[in-house]
């Protein structure tokens, strides 16, 4: 079935939109991740104008985290405190970055800039999460207690020093402000809610307690691609509702699914396999930046 | 309708010529709807004369139907440290969004150079660019390329079927990724690469209903559509977990 897109201005099956959002949501169920790095370039794929996808994907984001943070409150791991000073950064972050957005955009290298941030971001995590669980899948045969993480010292010495309870934290305010920044900057211009860099900055960077971790960065997401969709649609206008609705569906279907399957799994096996997805699509990506594409040419919108 | 009964009346009134051009569309109107996946336009006439039929050179029928046309910019890759990025660019002052020429021959039979200079006919001359110059060209034959590999588009030599001289038709396939505007159709006779005589009329596509709504209130409301499309969202992302704790029990 062929449905016309009012605001991308393409006819595009619905049938694989609901498919890919089905898909996406299965796999951010089964890893706890945002999916909005994968399924970003597969909307370029089919078609999809880049600066739609983009646009489009953030305001998807927000229905997977609403659905995904609601069942956090449930359990009580979400640090409110925290969400709300990753938040400020994140409002922040997320402001330049539409403003870069748009300048990139008339100087028509918006794609280029969409796709190094997605190949950098993609190798450097993916690599990473790979060595990471690695390590901990044989620590685990050999059976090796896992070695506790030590408290970086620099972090600590900051001002500005706030209590956060619920992750049992006394830390400055700088870091999570600037770790909000950075996720912001990158959920405009990649269209993504960051989950796969703001849960390892958490984790790694802030010290936060692992179960707190997920539940936090999905409410500030929330809030952050929120903030994002409004900027675009009013500035671009290049949110499309139908394109949005069709792959929300698919994806909390999906997402459901994923979470069945994930709890069946250990974790270290699901890190791997995350890992392997997200160099594979950076390798795809990185590809295409190296190889001489076959058109050499292509079309912007006229104007400035 | 007003309009082209106007039309007629004009063509009616100008000094009888040896022969005419009376047409037809299929539709005028294209809605684009929700379901939209293209649409056929069928053009079809007759050719009026008072004359008998002329001697010598056959008589050949071109069609054209044009999209809105707006400037494009034209952006060309090259390798720079390794990667590939967008270097050159050369605005084109005005493209048609859609353009396809339909003729009973080749269109370099039917219509002579002067001729397709003065009516811009064939694609090159629909599309208007400022500069002429070798690059300015490279990037139009560009446009013209990735145009044509997504039947934006189209050369159609002998699609236009001609019977007895007199009555012809043909049949304009308007692909799914259609821009609002008006599609000006245009039919000309020509007999040894001469125009004898031409016709234009319009199509109007238009977004419709849902589409419709959805456009506008993205373009003149943005703030108020931005907020819908998060409420949407919110209760997608609240109907999911809510539904899914009630299957849980």
């Amino acid at each position: 079935m062929q449905i016309y897109l009012p605001i991308a201005e393409v006819s595009v099956n619905a049938f694989l939109l609901l498919g890919l959002g089905g898909m996406v949501g299965v796999l951010s169920g089964m890893f706890g991740v945002g999916g909005g790095f994968l399924m970003t370039p597969l909307l370029f794929f089919i078609g999809i104008p880049p600066a739609v996808a983009v646009a489009t994907e953030a305001n998807q984001i927000v229905a997977s985290s609403f659905s995904g943070v609601l069942a956090h409150l449930r359990r009580k791991t979400v640090d409110f405190k925290m969400g709300t000073v990753l938040l400020v950064g994140g409002l922040i972050g997320a402001g330049a970055g539409v403003a870069l957005f748009n300048m990139l955009r008339e100087m028509g290298q918006v794609d280029l800039l969409v796709k190094l941030c997605y190949v950098l971001f993609l190798g450097v995590i993916g690599a990473l999460m790979f060595v990471e669980s690695l390590r901990a899948i044989r620590q685990t045969r050999s059976g090796k207690p896992v070695p506790k993480r030590k408290q970086r010292g620099w972090i600590h010495a900051l001002p500005f020093k706030m209590k956060f309870r619920t992750s049992g934290l006394y830390l400055s305010v700088i870091p999570p402000l600037v770790v909000g920044a950075a996720v912001g900057v990158l959920a405009a211009i990649m269209g993504v809610g960051g989950g796969f860099i703001m849960v390892p900055a958490m984790i790694y960077i802030l010290g936060m307690p692992t179960k707190v971790v997920v539940g936090t960065s999905l409410f500030q997401i929330i809030f952050v691609t929120a903030f994002t969709t409004l900027l675009h649609a009013t500035t671009n206008y290049t949110v499309d509702m139908g394109l949005a609705l069709l792959l929300l569906i698919g994806g909390v279907v999906g997402a459901q699914i994923g979470t069945q399957i994930g709890l069946k799994m250990k974790a270290e096996q699901l890190r791997i396999l995350l890992a392997l997805m997200v160099l594979a699509v950076c390798g795809k990506l990185a590809l295409d930046l190296l190889l001489e594409p076959a058109e050499l040419y292509s079309l912007g919108t006229g104007g400035h | 309708m007003l309009i082209r009964a106007l039309l007629l009346c004009l063509a009616l009134a100008l000094p009888a010529q040896a022969e005419q051009v009376v047409a037809g569309l299929s539709q005028t109107r294209v809605s684009i709807t929700t379901n939209f996946a293209g649409s056929e336009i069928l053009i079809f006439g007759a050719v009026k004369r008072e004359a008998p039929l002329p001697e010598g050179t056959p008589l050949n029928v071109v069609v054209t139907v044009a999209g809105p046309s707006t400037p494009v910019t034209v952006r060309r890759k090259a390798r720079r440290l390794g990667i590939w990025v967008n270097t050159d660019a050369v605005e084109i002052a005005s493209a048609p969004s859609f353009y396809a020429v339909a003729s009973t021959a080749p269109l370099e039979l039917a219509l002579s150079q002067a001729e397709d200079d003065r009516h811009k006919v064939s694609i090159p001359k629909a599309i208007h660019a400022a500069g002429t110059d070798a690059a300015t060209a490279e990037f139009t034959e560009a446009l013209i390329r990735i145009r044509r590999n997504t039947d934006l588009y189209q050369m159609l030599p002998y699609a236009v079927s001609l019977r007895e001289e007199t009555l012809f038709r043909t049949s304009i396939a308007l692909p799914a990724n259609l821009h609002e505007g008006d599609y000006t159709t245009r039919i000309f006779l020509t007999r040894g690469g001469a125009v004898v005589d031409s016709y234009e009329t319009t199509i109007g596509v238009r977004k419709v209903g849902l589409e419709r709504w959805v456009y506008t209130l993205a373009h003149q409301h943005p703030l108020i559509y931005g907020l819908l499309s998060l409420a949407i969202a919110i209760a997608a992302g609240w109907g999911a977990s809510a539904i899914f704790r009630m299957v849980r029990g």
